[in-house]
């Protein structure tokens, strides 16, 4: 055929790619490791950087005289997106980029190392499946090293990969490597990262300049038995792969949906019957956490009642009705018996669920340059639930060099504390170290909207010794 | 003044905020759904989706577009119930139907609960203005537009020197959310599109004259929106920050959603001009020395006649489509759009300025 002459030919990805999954993964790194290099080469050699973005970074790149062994291509140029970013040549914000393989579709989060390192590690970490650590084989590890690491165990990502980069630099020793390889163990130890199998944690040599270990593995180093870098972004499962079908169904309600009736001329004309419709009344949230289906015992938990029973009697996404659904679909749920539900409640596996508490104890990653006070009123947002909130007293800071807890009454940009809240009405509750979602929270400022910091809720110490503050 | 209306007697359905003050999606019509299809499974034959999910004991695999869909709706409903008056920018582009096949889809088999909004630039192509009306009345919709052709008309805007009206579309838009009341914008930008627009938040802040701040913006985390505004602030949402074009080509196909026609092969009279296929229209008229002549072309964006570029292509279907753009060297942007080769920074200093 004339036609099909024109058209190019399909890459094995395109066609392969409708039945790949998602992968989300961050970068985190010090200043200079090389980190925007790394992400540079990821993208290159995985032909996700089309020729006329090559062709403005390859120009800007001779405009500055750069001189790298990567085709004369400051591939770090690649990422910077911001004005102020190319001219200072530094990375200010998270940049999200993408790319994709025959195995995968992937979302990187590319955070800045040396510019708040803790907000935006914070930030990417807390959607990500895996984050990249870098390292400069020729510094080894630093004191930011252990800080990026204790913020991953802190935000529970469940895979580690630490890239020891510049390896062509150290002449590809296996002695240097086996040596901060060494290092990384022992600070993950201490960490007790992946202690209780909620993460692992994988160490590979790599030349992001020259692209060693990158895409491929690499022949310039032998005594390396493991796989590349994106070999194993490959084959790692996601954290919903492993999680939707381990953890208790969690689904916060984000609202009603109640056509009492009217329906959509679309859905009509093709064949939706009008009467059956007439009392529709569903549920509509995203999964959480685990896995509901048809039948399926439920608890519906509105805070400050107790919990009520029921039966999922229809899963309906847009028309199609399902047997079962998982983490992270969007859908609406029907139940047996009809109860007021609303937004902010949430619908959980029968009997799995603690009881809403009004008192939070949580870790908090402070995001804002306004501190945080003991005595202040702030905004907590769970779910799909925002209450006002007390804080009651800040019961120290993580020194996250150490990671010893050290006394504090305040907490400032980038800081990681603990402290007690109470709340203005009570929220379901759980451990973050059991539910990476259902345990996390946002503090917002009830003046100008801002997001304060990233809260985990912690277990309840049983210990109102230091407290200061009470309603 | 220049806010034209259309369906103004339409009723819309809102939300109804009941006794604890949940948001219930009102009752309506409508929804872009074609025909509602297997999510899970894509590589299944069209029609064979919906039966096979009954009785299948496998577990439940999600495909890439399977999550991304979850997150673009979970995304739609939260802005839904968390703010007064949304509205979605609408331009007949595939990526503001893609939204708008989402925002459907969310709220199914209730009406979408908000009206779309359009900024005319008065040099669009005729039958993309005539696919938006056929969309709106098809789906019930209220439609808002704001016209740049207007604010010429009355001295408030003047023509720019290159004839492109991309640039003159922020002043409308931030006059159609003020008249309006709108407190949150969705919007089709992906993060894939432009080096500014990865840096973008999907709940993205506007101050009161609808400047973008990049360097001040608010973390993201998890799942977790906050889309607190003051008065005279507004957000502008993207749901689909987080798809390719790949991606968006791909869910095209796989919903069977429709487009406009010059999304596809077609023959059209054209002239070269700064290295793109210029369409000849009343908007676009070539030079003394720009000769034209006709071509098989196809547009991979849709935007401003006098900047918006053809391609040569003989993608007629939508797998053809999406079989090019998985091989094409060139982005979107790059190839089709002489607005952002004005300069590197040229999204961003849009975007300041209160752009989409």
């Amino acid at each position: 055929m004339s036609t099909t002459t024109a058209l190019p030919e399909a890459s094995a990805a395109s066609l392969k790619l409708s039945s790949a999954s998602l992968f989300r993964f961050a970068t985190a790194g010090s200043v200079d490791d090389g980190k925007s290099t790394l992400v540079g080469r990821l993208l290159h050699d995985s032909k996700a950087i089309l020729a006329d973005q090559l062709d403005a970074v390859a120009r800007t790149s001779a405009d500055r005289g750069f001189g790298g062994s990567a085709g004369g291509i400051d591939l770090a140029l690649l990422t910077d997106g911001l004005r102020a970013e190319r001219e200072q040549g530094i990375t200010i914000d998270v940049a999200y980029r993408y790319f994709a393989t025959d195995r995968r579709s992937f979302i990187l989060a590319d955070c800045p190392g040396h510019v708040q390192y803790t907000k935006n590690t914070v930030t990417g970490a807390s959607t990500a499946d895996a984050v990249v650590v870098l390292i400069d084989a020729r510094k080894g590890v630093l004191e930011q090293t252990r800080r990026h690491l204790s913020v991953l165990q802190l935000l529970r990502v469940p895979h580690v990969i630490v890239a020891v980069n510049k390896i062509d630099l150290v002449n590809f020793s296996e002695p240097v490597f086996r040596e901060i390889e060494a290092d990384v163990q022992q600070v993950a130890r201490e960490l007790k990262l992946g202690a209780d199998g909620a993460a692992d944690l994988l160490v590979i040599p790599v030349s992001a300049l020259d692209g060693d270990n990158v895409v491929d593995r690499s022949a310039r180093l032998p005594w390396y038995q493991g796989p590349a870098l994106l070999e194993v972004l490959e084959t790692l499962p996601a954290a919903d792969e492993i999680e939707s079908h381990l953890e208790s169904f969690r689904f916060p309600v984000q609202l009603v949906i109640r056509p009492q009736g009217a329906l959509a001329p679309d859905a009509v004309a093709g064949g939706l019957d009008a009467e059956a419709y007439r009392d529709y009344r569903a549920y509509a949230g995203q999964i959480t956490e685990g896995a509901v289906r048809l039948g399926d015992q439920v608890s519906v938990l509105t805070p400050g009642q107790a919990p009520r029973s029921t039966t999922v009697t229809g899963i309906d996404f847009a028309g199609r009705e399902l047997t079962e659904a998982v983490a992270p679909q969007s859908v609406a749920l029907r139940l047996a018996d009809e109860f007021d539900v609303a937004r902010g409640d949430s619908i959980a596996a029968a009997g799995t669920f603690p009881e809403a508490s009004a008192d939070l104890y949580a870790q908090l990653c402070w995001l804002s340059p306004k501190p945080l006070r003991e005595g202040s009123k702030v905004l907590v947002k769970h779910g799909t639930r925002t209450v006002q909130a007390l804080v009651r007293n800040v019961t120290g800071k993580l020194d996250l060099a150490s990671f010893q807890l050290e006394p504090a009454s305040t907490l400032g940009l980038n800081d990681i504390g603990h402290a007690q809240l109470r709340l203005a009405a009570p929220l379901p509750l759980e451990n973050y170290l059991h539910h990476r979602r259902t345990g996390a929270f946002l503090v917002i400022d009830p003046q100008d909207g801002n997001t304060l910091a990233a809260g985990l809720v912690r277990d309840h110490p049983g210990d109102h010794e230091d407290e200061r503050y009470s309603i | 003044m220049s806010i034209k209306i259309i369906n103004e007697d339409l009723e819309l359905p809102g939300l109804d905020h009941d006794a604890a003050g949940t948001p219930i999606a009102a009752p309506g019509v409508a929804s872009g759904l074609s025909e509602p299809r297997a999510g899970l499974i894509e590589d299944q034959p069209r029609g064979a989706g919906a039966g096979a999910a009954i009785g299948v004991a496998a577990p439940t695999r999600l495909s890439s577009l399977d999550t991304l869909e979850s997150e673009a709706i979970h995304i739609i409903r939260e802005v839904v119930a968390e703010f007064e008056k949304p509205a979605l920018l609408f331009s007949g582009g595939k990526d503001s139907v893609v939204m708008l096949h989402l925002a459907a889809k969310a709220f199914w088999p209730g009406k979408v609960p908000f009206p779309v909004l359009h900024v005319d630039t008065g040099h669009n192509f005729p039958e993309v203005i005539e696919f938006r009306d056929r969309t709106v009345e098809r789906l019930g919709l209220k439609l808002v537009v704001g016209s740049v052709q207007e604010f010429i008309d009355s001295g408030e805007l003047a023509e720019r020197a290159d004839g492109t009206r991309n640039p003159l579309q922020t002043v409308p838009l931030l006059d159609a959310i003020q008249r309006n009341k709108f407190d949150a914008v969705f919007g089709g930008g992906r993060r894939d599109e432009d080096k500014a627009r990865a840096k973008e938040r999907i709940l993205s802040l506007r101050d009161e004259f609808g400047q973008w701040d990049p360097r001040n913006q608010r973390p993201e985390l998890w799942n977790l929106y906050n889309g607190r505004h003051t008065v005279g602030q507004h957000v502008r949402a993207f749901p689909i920050s987080n798809w390719t074009e790949l991606d968006v080509w791909r869910y095209i196909e796989r919903e069977n959603i429709e487009l406009p026609g010059l999304y596809y092969a077609h023959d059209r009279e054209v002239f070269a001009r700064d290295g793109m296929w210029r369409a000849v229209g009343d908007a676009s008229r070539p030079r003394d020395h720009e000769d034209v002549i006709t071509k098989t072309v196809r547009y991979r964006t849709v935007g401003d006649m006098s900047c918006t570029g053809a391609v040569e292509s003989a993608a007629s279907t939508v797998r053809d489509v999406v079989i090019e753009v998985a091989a094409s060297t060139i982005t979107e942007r790059g190839a089709t759009r002489a607005d952002d080769r004005i300069s590197e920074a040229a999204m961003e200093d849009r975007k300041k300025d209160g752009y989409f």
